[in-house]
């Protein structure tokens, strides 16, 4: 069980991010092609500095006025991505499998950022909750988003700390973590892919046609 | 499916319309307008994370004391994401709330896109993409599908004719000439270096406008015309019910018109939904990538004048003045600078408004998207909805306030009066004529 899920499983995992986010991004541009107004509009120069804009914290000026929420947003994004890469024991995967080595982070920084994504994971359920504008526009969906998002690293933190049987935890772990990299091309979890693009083209339009600003 | 609960208004344009649809017909209709979308709405329907962000940038929200209902997301849930969800399986009452976010509670005026880490045109899903399929069905406010009806039947925005065309323009000669001696207004001569056009509003209610531009162009020495034929009216309701074939009827006339009287440019008269209609929306529709001529805003054009010295401004206008920045002419038109300093150049009192809500963040006057030419039905939830702006406003201490566009002249004179501010409107040709000094071998 345990080493189908290690291997093919998580080969087609990656296999269908790639693969799909190929498709997406291939398909986004086709449906561009179709529209007056986008392709023959874009430039590179406004493009890159509108996502320089909204890459670093508080370059943009929504971003100053709600300090609380770029915090958390950037601590969960930076940690979501970084920790699942940089992990010792992925890691060692990562060699066993390609023979690839990247930097580690010891065990105590991975495990603060692992916590660091679920109390972020937390803190956007909450404004779901509370917040009566974020509760008007929250379904279902968005609620499956946050559980697909921090599911593998809280199955993970458990597997790692053997709070439960290890392999049965372990094997949690793997599932959740393949359901959250299929997902990202068919989900709206796809604003991972989409972002780039979104923001080149209204960086284009208002930069680059109309003389103005986007942040 | 969720309806809201707002205060009745009755628009035949909307509830007659409504009456008559069928499922099928909105079915059909929706999934035609999902098929032949392109990659915004795929990227801004995906993209988007419900995160809210943008509602602090919404004046409605904002107004009603930030209602969630009013916020851009709410507003994209009741219109493009609903219908695009259920595949065009909505009821006509959901249309008939959809049109009445869509046209009446969506100024299109891309503040929220300032706010979305994505850079999401929330705009196109709530107020573009549902637009064209409510146009489609049919369900337009009234006031609003009369001055299309009136685009595509007579070439101009208020069914000006012809003949009306020519006498207001001989009529608003005669009266530059009692100010600036032979001021002209040069009807259709080739090669003049400027084709100067309006939008119908100036020959049918503010055609003293005309006789200003008459008197500066002479003052400044230009060589200038208007047409005589159709053509002359820059503006476009039509982009904002969702036409955009009839968009581009009179778009391409409007060009043809400059092309044909050989003029190097087009300056146009103070409008902000004009410019983005005849430089972006409309240029592109008739497949041209950038105008075919190039077109110059009256904020630039008077700013050249100002700055070359054409124009000398013997004594500035004294009264305490603030002005707004139009969404078309600033946020989405980069002339920011350029109407501040007009406005200083002009004015010796000039006020700008709040810090945090200048150039692209200004608020926008509620009236533009065509939401003012959706009549007096709409006109009380154009004021409560901008209760913002009138707060923006006083804060100045102002007596007057300048709106070098047609949309937020009309918007910002009934927040005025709705909120009881007491200031008065002005655009700035009526202060430039006022102030600009006129050469002695010009006095009358």
């Amino acid at each position: 069980m345990y080493e189908f899920l290690r291997g093919p499983l998580v080969w087609i995992a990656f296999a269908a991010l790639l693969a799909g986010a190929i498709y997406k991004i291939w398909r986004l541009y086709k449906l561009a092609d179709k529209e007056v107004q986008v392709l023959p509009y874009m430039s590179w120069r406004p493009a890159l500095r509108s996502l320089l804009h909204w890459v670093v914290p508080f370059a943009s000026r929504n971003m100053r006025q709600r300090p609380a929420m770029t915090i958390v947003a950037f601590v969960f994004h930076f940690c979501l991505l970084a920790t699942p890469l940089l992990l010792m024991a992925h890691n060692a995967l990562w060699f066993e499998s390609w023979g690839v080595r990247l930097p580690s982070l010891p065990d105590c920084l991975a495990d603060i950022m692992t916590l660091a994504v679920i109390a972020a994971g937390f803190f956007f359920a909450a404004r779901r909750v509370t917040d009566p504008v974020v509760e008007y526009v929250s379904f279902a969906s968005d609620w499956l988003l946050l559980a697909i998002a921090i599911g593998p690293f809280v199955t993970g933190f458990i597997a790692a700390h053997g709070w439960f049987p290890y392999e049965a935890m372990l094997a949690l772990h793997i599932i959740t973590g393949v359901v959250w990299l299929a997902a990202i091309p068919f989900s709206r979890l796809t604003h991972a892919l989409y972002f780039v693009f979104t923001r080149a083209y209204l960086g284009s339009d208002m930069q680059g046609v109309r003389g103005s600003r986007d942040w | 499916m969720k309806l809201l609960k707002r205060p009745e208004v009755i628009d035949p344009g909307i509830d007659k319309a409504v009456e008559k649809l069928t499922p099928e017909q909105i079915e059909t209709t929706i999934m035609k307008a999902i098929k032949g979308s392109g990659a915004r709405l795929e990227a801004y329907m995906n993209a988007c994370v419900h995160c809210t962000l943008c509602s602090e940038a919404c004046h409605y929200y904002l107004s009603h004391d930030r209602d969630p209902t009013y916020s851009p997301t709410a507003k994209a849930r009741h219109t493009a994401w609903e219908m695009v969800k259920r595949k065009g399986k909505v009821s006509p009452e959901f249309i008939k709330q959809a049109a009445r976010i869509a046209f009446t509670e969506c100024n299109g005026c891309r503040r929220c896109s300032l706010y979305c880490p994505f850079g999401n045109e929330i705009a196109f899903l709530v107020a573009g993409f549902t637009r064209g399929i409510l146009h489609n069905l049919g369900v337009v406010p009234q006031y609003l599908q009369d001055t299309v009806n009136s685009h595509a039947t007579t070439m101009n925005q208020m069914w000006v004719g012809p003949d009306e065309w020519i006498d207001t323009l001989m009529w608003q000669e005669d009266d530059a000439r009692d100010e600036v001696l032979g001021a002209r207004i040069p009807l259709d001569v080739e090669g003049a270096d400027i084709m100067y056009s309006v939008i119908a509003p100036e020959p049918k209610i503010l055609a003293q406008l005309l006789a200003a531009m008459a008197q500066i162009m002479k003052v400044a020495g230009l060589s200038w015309t208007m047409p005589a034929t159709d053509g002359w009216d820059n503006s476009n309701m039509a982009m904002f019910t969702g036409d955009m074939d009839t968009n581009g009827r009179f778009e391409r006339l409007h060009w043809d018109t400059a092309l044909r009287l050989k003029s190097k440019k087009i300056v146009m008269g103070e409008c902000g939904h004009a410019w983005r209609g005849a430089v972006f929306d409309g240029a592109r529709y008739c497949s041209w990538k950038k105008p075919p001529i190039p077109m110059v805003h009256a904020v630039e054009f008077y700013y050249d004048l100002l700055e070359s010295g054409k124009i000398q401004i013997s004594k500035k206008w004294d009264k305490p003045t603030t002005f707004q920045e139009p969404c078309n002419v600033v946020r989405n038109g980069g002339m920011g600078d350029k109407l501040r300093e007009v406005m200083r150049a002009i004015c010796s009192d000039f006020r700008d408004v709040s810090k945090d809500t200048r150039y692209e963040y200004n608020y926008c006057c509620a009236a533009g998207g065509g939401a003012v030419n959706c009549g007096p039905p709409w006109t009380p939830a154009r004021i409560s909805g901008n209760r913002v702006k009138a707060e923006q406003l006083a804060a100045t201490e102002a007596d007057f306030v300048v709106t070098p566009c047609h949309n937020c002249h009309s918007g910002i004179e009934d927040i005025i009066k709705g909120h009881n501010l007491g200031m008065h409107i002005r655009f700035i040709a009526e202060i430039l004529v006022e102030v600009m000094d006129i050469p002695e071998h010009l006095k009358v």
